[in-house]
């Protein structure tokens, strides 16, 4: 079905994993994740003229934004290492879905 | 950097500008950079092109020539890699379980310089207690399984008979299992034995228990790559190899896609597809250009998890019922949406095509805007 079927929102929280041995954000396949701060998302948001729903999405419980601290609708900024044309940045946001 | 590329941060890719910068003399570096600035927006994707279409076109017309085998992995026998059209598919519909899995093992400083890496790879693989037993006998008096174990064996895998004995318990829930002397005793817990086929039939199943390695990786292979040796594994657990001390956790890697969502995350995972797909495209000596397959990668991994290209996965995240409708299951899609009420918008491609409108596409997608001037009475 739709992303958009009314469904009754309901809280969860998600007991984290603590016995990991290895850093995940180290990991070459892993990009480097940031917390974007209130400014600089109103910033983006208009520079694309979008709404942060439009955004892809991210899981709050992802392993790679686990350090981060974030809660839902924060947008992460995705630093991509492309073998092709360098850098690129890449965006989503935070949902719990 | 050059003060006349700086203006052009941001314009252009940083690689393209590094890539002036080291190969123009300095003189000529503003008319260049200027050219190849012109150059790279003519290059660039209109507004309103369908990217999707082209890169459909652009994989599907290469796929017709892959091969449809898979292949043997050079070193030992039943090491098969599924390659070409069906490992793309398998790709592209985000299947949960591959057909061969495989992991990618790097090794920590010591180990990968070849010391020792045959025990290194044995004590990762998954061995059944079958391979530690001299002897299953099977005792009719009694109705009962002596089990002789291999004393030298389980010494160089760091077993005890205690351990045998705890995994066997754990493994074998219809039997009492009882340590007599060396040996090991398996009993039916059920009264009722009315023949023999029960004991056999647990035989069988004591030899395939788990009792030593990672869970899932059946065969393990090291080989050397680029002057160190890693191991190739049939089979994959990628959070559980990675727990181990000895292991590289910066580089290992497996082909499964949705092991590498649950342990890295969407955007490792992103990679992943992009690799893997790059892998069989390579192996077939077929050139899909990199864009088209990010596209692909990116729309299966924008709600945060992997989905397929199927109606269960990206197609079903489609807003408008008619799109849905259109591409599987049509009267399914058609019913749900009547007995919910749903709208259709008809903002997207497919649906504007079934009741013949203009489609949001290229020179359909900008609506025209007019500014009335009054007349000066």
């Amino acid at each position: 079905m739709t992303a958009e079927s009314p469904v009754r929102p309901v809280t969860l929280t998600m007991a984290k994993k603590t016995t990991t041995v290895y850093d995940v954000t180290k990991h070459h396949l892993v990009p480097e994740h940031k917390k974007l701060s209130e400014k600089d998302t109103e910033e983006l948001l208009k520079d694309y003229s979008i709404t942060a729903k439009e955004l892809p999405k991210i899981l709050s419980s992802d392993p790679a934004i686990q350090h981060l601290d974030v809660k839902e609708g924060d947008i992460i900024k995705i630093t991509r290492e492309n073998p092709h044309s360098g850098n690129s940045l890449f965006y989503r946001r935070v949902t719990n879905g | 950097m050059h003060k006349e590329l700086e203006e052009y941060k941001g314009k252009l890719p940083d690689k393209l500008l590094e890539e002036i910068e080291e190969k123009c003399p300095a003189g000529k570096l503003k008319k260049v950079v200027a050219k190849v600035y012109e150059e790279y927006e003519q290059a660039r994707v209109d507004p309103g092109e369908a990217v999707g279409l082209v890169a459909a076109e652009s994989i599907g017309e290469p796929g017709t020539q892959m091969t449809l085998n898979t292949f043997h992995f050079a070193g030992v026998a039943e090491m098969n890699v599924t390659m070409g059209l069906p490992r793309i598919i398998e790709i592209l519909d985000g299947r949960k379980e591959i057909s061969t899995p495989m992991m990618e093992i790097y090794l920590k400083k010591p180990y990968n310089q070849g010391d020792g890496i045959k025990d290194v790879a044995e004590a990762i693989r998954q061995t059944p207690a079958g391979e530690f037993v001299e002897e299953f006998s099977i005792n009719v008096v009694d109705m009962q399984i002596d089990v002789r174990l291999n004393k030298e064996r389980m010494k160089t895998a760091g077993l005890t008979t205690a351990i045998v004995t705890k995994q066997l318990e754990k493994g074998l829930r219809d039997a009492n299992v009882k340590v007599k002397d060396d040996d090991i005793i398996l009993k039916l817990k059920s009264k009722d034995v009315k023949g023999l086929n029960e004991l056999y039939a647990l035989r069988e199943k004591a030899k395939g228990v788990y009792v030593k390695g990672i869970k899932g990786i059946t065969q393990v292979l090291p080989v050397k790559r680029k002057g160190e040796f890693i191991i190739i594994t049939a089979g994959s657990n990628l959070e559980k190899v990675l727990e181990l001390d000895f292991v590289d956790t910066e580089r290992t890697t497996t082909n499964d896609i949705n092991e590498i969502l649950n342990v890295l995350g969407v955007e490792a995972a992103r990679t992943s597809i992009l690799n893997e797909i790059d892998k069989v495209t390579e192996a077939q000596g077929l050139n899909i250009d990199h864009r088209h397959i990010m596209l692909v990668a990116d729309t299966m991994c924008a709600s945060g998890c992997v989905k397929g290209i199927t109606r269960y996965g990206v197609v079903s995240e489609k807003s408008s019922v008619l799109a849905r409708a259109s591409f599987e299951t049509p009267i399914k899609h058609i019913v749900d949406a009547a007995l919910v009420g749903e709208v259709d918008y008809l903002n997207s491609v497919v649906e504007n095509v079934m009741l013949n409108q203009y489609v949001p596409i290229g020179t359909g997608l900008p609506g025209l805007v007019t500014r009335q001037i009054k007349k000066k009475e």
